[in-house]
């Protein structure tokens, strides 16, 4: 079986947050308005968290893009209370929104704090209803959200190399965030496929994941040259 | 003891139409969340948790109240038990209800609640709470009901208005020896079974923060942390309900000061007790210096959760050990004030932990601040309301101070205690 992950290269990522932006566009992801964005209530499956160091004018930024990470350990399905959030056998950390009570423990016990809550009714304008995506179903309120890896591309795929008797190519399945790259900073595919470029590239020496200490096994590799091994620093 | 029964006064009715307004008004605001949804309350990204966290932890811990003095008292044979024993288990009863409810008003789903049931997963701390909780409030109805038989078999004889009510409920009680040795060896059975449920209870309530990887959750000392605490502020509900009913039935005869005395000494007891356990989590915290850790700590000790938290120190350590380490203040008066900065202090504990340890998550976010509205203000009060308005109604049906136990305690106790005293002392 699969086990679907994605690499993204810091040192090829601009934070242009094209990616953000795909994402909220592929997967039906509300605009919650300016007045509960200014209490927290944004939704951004795929989110650039800034790191900042210093203070002004000798700042130094640095923006990773943050989506699921799609634990191979994931602490907030084992707190699930109706099990709305499950791990499938490809690794996929999925979400059921019909089952889903809204308790939130999910989100509390995520230590990445990428989890989303709709606490308002979803609303698009009339002109954005019209580029809805078909593929993904709308969230109602009271429910839990996040990134799912564009899981809906992977039954397209899949269906589609059935359809024409072949197995999945690593190309077949990426999810939007991936395609839309302009800076190709970012990978996807089989983490235990050798021929999938993730693979290589996750045994990297410039290779780390965040909050590794915790044992959640995120399966989103990061790729940064340290400054101690380019010599920036003495 | 049954005058209270019979006789109602208009200043009962002022208070239940005080209490209703709130609770009115809370099924208003609750009725306003679920239509518009949870953004109605102050909850936001990372502090997803907030006032209906607190209120589920805070009123599960008053839960604590009747057992632990009605049956750990029984157990040991406390004689001054006998007028205090029926008002803590009402506490116990009703308030499990209003924690399951602030449960319940939390969810973004509520019509969904039965996929609890549908689609259970036992690895959750919370479903361990649904047991946990349901099996207690079965235990605790019991635990309420059994010693409550005999006293409505009293009522069906003596009162005239609702008599069929008293008649159903006393299952044909006769007060016969055979049936007395029997209701004995049930009540007996309860209060044993009841500790290890109640214990079970608050642990698995703290186990909800407890199995996260939280900052400031993810402490082993949680479980008995939170069973402390849930003491601590049992007995805290338990003085004031007793100054209120021994104030307004005049119950001065059966609520004496040597039984405030003797509460406000467990509340003493557990004062320090909680104060151990509060250090020592704290000072564990702080030696160990993980930064994500001091960020939640500091946030509390001189952030934006200072006042909070250094209100809690006040009201939970300082004004009860003032008040109760002395025997001139620990008066019917002394305690209940005691007890009064005591469950507005065990809040605010509640609080500083549900919220802190959201609001300072390990990977930044842009907001950590937290501010309730007036919807879940609202409920609060209301459901604080409706717990007084239903504790008081039961005054109304059934005696709140138990009298076939005081009658019991009258004929048999003082033979009993010089019997036991005198098995303690060596021979002639």
């Amino acid at each position: 079986m699969a086990r679907w992950g994605m690499v993204i290269d810091l040192d090829k990522c601009t934070a242009c947050q094209a990616c953000v932006l795909a994402c909220k566009q592929e997967n039906n992801v509300p605009c919650v308005g300016p007045e509960e964005a200014a209490k927290g209530r944004t939704i951004t499956w795929l989110k650039l968290i800034p790191f900042i160091e210093g203070e002004f004018p000798h700042v130094k930024a640095r923006f990773i893009p943050r989506p699921c990470m799609h634990c191979d350990n994931p602490p907030c399905v084992k707190v699930c209370p109706v099990r709305a959030t499950y791990k499938n056998e490809e690794g996929v950390v999925g979400q059921i929104y019909p089952r889903c009570i809204g308790c939130r423990y999910c989100t509390t016990a995520c230590p990445y704090t990428l989890r989303y809550f709709n606490w308002n009714p979803p609303e698009w304008t009339e002109e954005l209803k019209q580029s809805l995506n078909p593929d993904v179903s709308i969230r109602p309120k009271g429910v839990v959200e996040k990134c799912t890896f564009c899981h809906h591309r992977l039954q397209k795929a899949k269906e589609k190399a059935e359809l024409e008797g072949r197995p999945l190519k690593e190309n077949d399945y990426i999810p939007a965030c991936v395609e839309t790259c302009p800076a190709e900073a970012m990978y996807f595919g089989d983490l235990d496929n050798p021929e999938h470029k993730v693979w290589e590239l996750a045994r990297s020496p410039r290779a780390f994941r965040l909050l590794e200490e915790i044992g959640t096994l995120p399966k989103v590799v990061y790729l940064m040259e340290s400054e101690w091994q380019s010599g920036k620093r003495s | 003891m049954i005058q209270p029964l019979l006789q109602t006064g208009w200043k009962f009715f002022l208070i239940v139409g005080i209490l209703l307004c709130f609770g009115l008004w809370a099924i208003y605001a609750w009725l306003w969340q679920i239509r518009h949804g949870l953004g109605t309350t102050g909850l936001n990204q990372p502090v997803y948790w907030g006032i209906y966290i607190t209120n589920f932890v805070f009123f599960i811990g008053i839960s604590h109240a009747g057992t632990l003095i009605s049956a750990i008292l029984r157990i040991c044979h406390a004689e001054w038990r006998r007028s205090i024993t029926r008002a803590a288990e009402v506490i116990t009863v009703l308030v499990l209800f209003f924690g399951a409810g602030s449960i319940i008003i939390d969810l973004g789903r509520p019509d969904r609640m039965a996929n609890v049931f549908l689609h259970a997963n036992f690895r959750s701390p919370l479903l361990w709470d649904v047991t946990s909780i349901s099996i207690y409030f079965t235990a605790s109805t019991i635990y309420l009901y059994l010693p409550l038989i005999p006293d409505i078999a009293i009522l069906r004889d003596t009162i005239k208005s609702r008599r069929w009510f008293y008649r159903i409920l006393a299952l044909g009680w006769r007060g016969t020896a055979g049936q007395k040795k029997v209701l004995e060896r049930c009540i007996s059975i309860m209060a044993i079974l009841v500790i290890p449920i109640a214990v079970s209870v608050h642990t698995v309530v703290s186990w909800v923060f407890g199995m996260t990887t939280q900052p400031m959750w993810h402490s082993t000392i949680f479980g008995p942390y939170f069973v402390v605490g849930a003491i601590f502020s049992g007995i805290a509900a338990l003085i004031i309900a007793m100054a209120l009913i021994r104030w307004f039935y005049h119950l001065e005869n059966y609520l004496k000061p040597i039984h405030f005395n003797n509460l406000g000494l467990l509340l003493f007891v557990m004062t320090l007790l909680w104060f151990y356990f509060t250090f020592a989590e704290y000072l564990t915290t702080y030696y160990g210096a993980e930064p994500s850790h001091l960020s939640v700590f500091y946030s509390k000790v001189h952030g934006r959760y200072s006042l909070p938290f250094w209100t809690m120190v006040i009201t939970c350590l300082i004004i009860p050990f003032i008040l109760l380490c002395n025997r001139k203040t620990r008066t019917v008066a002394g305690t209940v004030v005691a007890s009064i900065s005591v469950i507005i202090g065990m809040w605010l504990e509640r609080y500083t932990i549900v919220v802190p340890s959201l609001s300072r998550p390990r990977l930044p976010v842009p907001f950590g601040d937290y501010h309730p509205t007036w919807v879940e203000w609202s409920i609060t009060a209301g459901l604080f309301a409706m717990f007084i308005l239903l504790y008081i109604v039961f005054t109304k049906l059934f005696p709140i101070v138990s009298i076939w136990e005081v009658q019991e305690g009258r004929k048999h106790s003082l033979t009993e205690v010089h019997e036991r005293v005198k098995s303690y002392m060596p021979e002639d």
